[in-house]
């Protein structure tokens, strides 16, 4: 029986502690690779996603892909009023340009951009930190191009958080299930003392669904295969003016934001 | 020898009494928030370590500066240490076993410590940072240990200890530098991102950890039989002014670059914790006392005549503490998060179950430490041997 | 032997304190674990037949539980197990908790009789708690 498999496995995998290690951990970017954003693989999958900020028309828009995600996922709600905001916990929210991209505003900017919300979530980077400073793996790369979370054996030390040059982790300060309103019952809530984020809706990729906020985007949205040149993904990438969140940190985000003007010929 | 401590005055039962009284606060404190979360904290979604984190780093640094004692007295044979060298080693086991209580009370998960050992992550620092510091825990306890019971005994220390001290010199620089690794490596965090992070580090423990420990021997010069002499209490005066002045440059350092290159994302920190920023200024008071008790302390030990003066050494050695206790103990970590990520301002004051979470914590150190100054200062008096002749 | 006789007075005191859950425990009635399976779901299945046989699943549910989680979560092997005609998914709450809608009589009753506390419940949850 496999259980006996898995025990095997975890003696080996304790007994050879020093082969533990993912070299790819280490694979980092060359300078010319970082410029000229040659990191897409040409095979394989990696998972990622654009979003159309023009598409967002009114407030309903943004709070339709939130209530989406936060509905199904059992994020619980905690009220900025009742000052228990700094124990917020969220996968995806909106907040201004400036915000969004600190080192990409300038004064100049028309007051539509500066003003409008834009949409953020975990950025399922090429090169993680979080992956990089979790000393439990409770946090980890998918095959994918997901970064995954496995909550189960996260111990809460908040490395992750401190990583995240993007701010798109929360931890559970308190128990969050008095501040969830109606769970869904086919998904688990998280505990006391462990770090969440958005998984890209991995349980409904399973399923062959796409992430929930991008179903209820009405097209805002697109999700899809990196690696597929033919994927509607690149298609909307190749012919669009794109921003990716914080360039310079080398984190090669897999989320796109498509910023403004005219659509590109193609 | 353990039994030495079991047998002491009225003054050093009412000390441990004290100290046993906060543990008690500090550990029905700890309940609460096991209970309740770490939401009793003041930490929040942006600035998510605090003062339990602050704490270690700081601690982490008061264990490294044993190294200071220990190089010149087995290195360079400098036979006045001789008497003091142990209270560095029992100041490094106490700081250490501070340290990992410190974690441990900041973990949300607390018991699943173990699967940092279950599932060892090689490429994450913390996993290098436990594994250093359990390291040097055990090398000190057995090297202070050892050395104290030949001294009983009247003997030389055993042969094997030489490669064990020796050992512990890289060691203790190892474990501030990983630590200071959990920082440094962090692409998102600018006020961390540099690469002399490791560097301050070090200076200023080596002035944090020997000022405490010079201010802890003229105390036990004073309530025991045991002197540490006059000639080691100006060498370590020294030691912590070298430190201090490379302390106070590197810090000059980091603001030169981050002023002249003018980088938004590189003065922002600075501009926080200094001048506070949209009124947001909370450490500012904080940061100014820092910076003021630095100064004076300089002041008052780069004049040879001043710092040969032992209490205006002691004064100086306070200042140089508390200066060093606010810088990394609580600005170097609470300034890496603000602005956070998204160039906002959200503030961190500890609370109160905090502070007696971190008071607790900081008595089981003493607690520690004033039993093995006991067994030491015991040791000696029955040998007759309490008092230096240096 | 120097103070013998409070030594062993000592530890013979110690050894008595160390033991007394397991003396109130042996005198203790109680009247083992019933966990029941009359569940709507379970009832209705022609071939009351779970992924293991019950003896199995007895002693070993937990390393079960343990591997899929594995399997699911960091591998995303999600493939169900067939069994009796009917495919079952590799998920406490969306699997097991299934056919095993009573948690109370199920899981709590074998629980607590071992006096274990699963964390899986601070966030795996039985349908009925999800509607409140």
């Amino acid at each position: 029986m496999s259980v006996d498999r898995r025990k095997f496995l975890k003696i080996a995998g304790l007994a050879s502690l020093g082969l533990a290690l993912n070299p790819s951990d280490f694979i980092l970017m060359s300078p010319a690779e970082a410029s000229s954003g040659k990191s897409l693989p040409s095979s394989g999958e990696r998972l990622g996603m654009t979003i159309d900020v023009r598409k967002f028309k009114n407030d309903a828009d943004y709070q339709r892909i939130i209530d989406a995600c936060h509905s199904i996922h059992n994020v619980p709600t905690l009220i900025p009023e009742k000052n228990d905001i700094k124990n917020e916990v969220k996968w995806i929210w909106t907040d201004t340009y400036g915000h969004t991209f600190p080192e990409q505003i300038n004064e100049y900017h028309p007051q539509d951009i500066k003003s409008k919300k834009f949409p953020l979530l975990c950025n399922h980077c090429d090169h993680p930190p979080c992956v990089r400073v979790c000393p439990t793996k409770a946090t980890f790369k998918s095959k994918n191009g997901i970064v995954s979370q496995d909550p189960h054996r996260c111990i809460g030390c908040r490395f992750c958080m401190a990583a995240c040059p993007y701010g798109s982790r929360s931890f559970n300060w308190v128990d969050p299930r008095p501040y969830i309103a109606k769970r869904d019952p086919s998904f688990p809530t998280r505990t006391m003392g462990v770090v969440e984020k958005c998984t890209f809706c991995v349980e409904r990729l399973a399923k062959g669904l796409q992430p929930a906020c991008v179903e209820v985007s009405k097209g805002a949205m697109v999700f899809g295969n990196l690696a597929d040149a033919h994927s509607k993904l690149r298609r909307v990438l190749s012919t669009h003016y794109t921003l990716r969140r914080k360039p310079a940190v080398g984190t090669m985000p897999s989320v796109f934001y498509v910023i403004g003007g005219q659509d590109y010929a193609g | 020898m353990l039994d030495k401590a079991l047998k002491g005055s009225k003054r050093y039962w009412t000390l441990v009494v004290i100290l046993l009284s906060f543990i008690t606060a500090g550990f029905f404190a700890y309940l609460h928030q096991f209970e309740n979360g770490l939401g009793v904290t003041g930490m929040s979604r942006d600035v998510s370590w605090g003062f339990y984190i602050s704490q270690f780093t700081f601690l982490v640094g008061v264990a490294a500066s044993a190294v200071m004692l220990v190089i010149p007295y087995y290195l360079h044979n400098y036979k006045a240490f001789s008497k003091i060298v142990i209270l560095g080693e029992f100041l490094a086991v106490a700081a250490v076993s501070m340290c990992m209580l410190f974690i441990f009370v900041d973990m949300g998960q607390p018991m699943r410590i173990l699967n940092v050992m279950l599932h060892p992550t090689l490429n994450s620092i913390l996993f290098w940072d436990a594994m250093v510091l359990n390291g040097y825990l055990v090398l000190n306890l057995v090297i202070g240990w050892t050395t104290l019971h030949a001294e009983k005994k009247e003997t030389a220390p055993p042969k094997w200890l030489k490669p064990l001290i020796y050992l512990s010199i890289p060691w203790a620089v190892s474990i501030h530098t990983v630590t200071a690794f959990l920082y440094a490596g962090l692409p998102g965090r600018h006020f961390w991102l540099t690469a002399i992070m490791a560097a301050r580090f070090l200076a200023s423990a080596f002035a944090a950890g020997p000022a405490l420990l010079l201010v802890l021997a003229l105390l036990l010069r004073k309530y025991t039989k045991f002197d540490p002499g006059k000639e080691p209490i100006q060498t370590i005066g020294k030691i912590v002014t070298y430190a201090m002045i490379a302390n106070v440059f590197f810090i000059l350092l980091e603001v030169f670059t981050a002023f002249y290159s003018n980088m938004p994302g590189h003065m922002h920190a600075f501009e926080y914790l200094f001048a506070g920023i949209d009124g947001k200024a909370k450490l500012v008071p904080l940061m100014w006392t820092s910076i003021i008790l630095g100064v004076a302390s300089l002041i008052m030990l780069i004049p040879p005549k001043f710092r040969a003066n032992e209490n205006i050494l002691r004064i100086a050695c306070i200042f140089v503490f508390f200066s060093l206790w606010i810088d990394k103990g609580f600005g170097l970590v609470i300034g890496g998060f603000v602005p956070n990520p998204f160039g906002t301002v959200t503030e961190y004051w500890p609370t109160l179950p905090e502070s007696i979470i971190t008071l607790g914590v900081w008595a089981v150190g003493f607690l520690v430490l004033t039993v093995l100054y006991k067994i030491v200062v015991s040791v000696r008096e029955d040998l007759g041997t309490a008092k230096s002749e240096y | 032997m120097y103070n013998g006789g409070k030594i062993i007075a000592g530890l013979v005191i110690f050894f008595g304190l160390l033991t007394v859950p397991f003396f109130i425990n042996a005198v203790k009635p109680t009247s083992g674990a019933n966990p029941s399976i009359d569940t709507p779901v379970i009832n209705s299945l022609d071939t009351k037949e779970c992924v293991k046989p019950a003896d199995y699943m007895r002693i070993e549910h937990m390393k079960v539980l343990d591997e899929w989680r594995d399997e699911v979560v960091r591998d995303g092997d999600r493939k169900t197990i067939h069994v009796g005609g009917k495919d079952f998914q590799k998920s406490l709450q969306n699997g097991c908790m299934e056919c095993h809608s009573n948690k109370k009589q199920f899981c709590d009753e074998c629980h607590k009789y071992a006096g274990v506390k699963p964390y899986c419940w601070s966030c795996h949850f039985v349908k009925e708690e999800g509607r409140i």
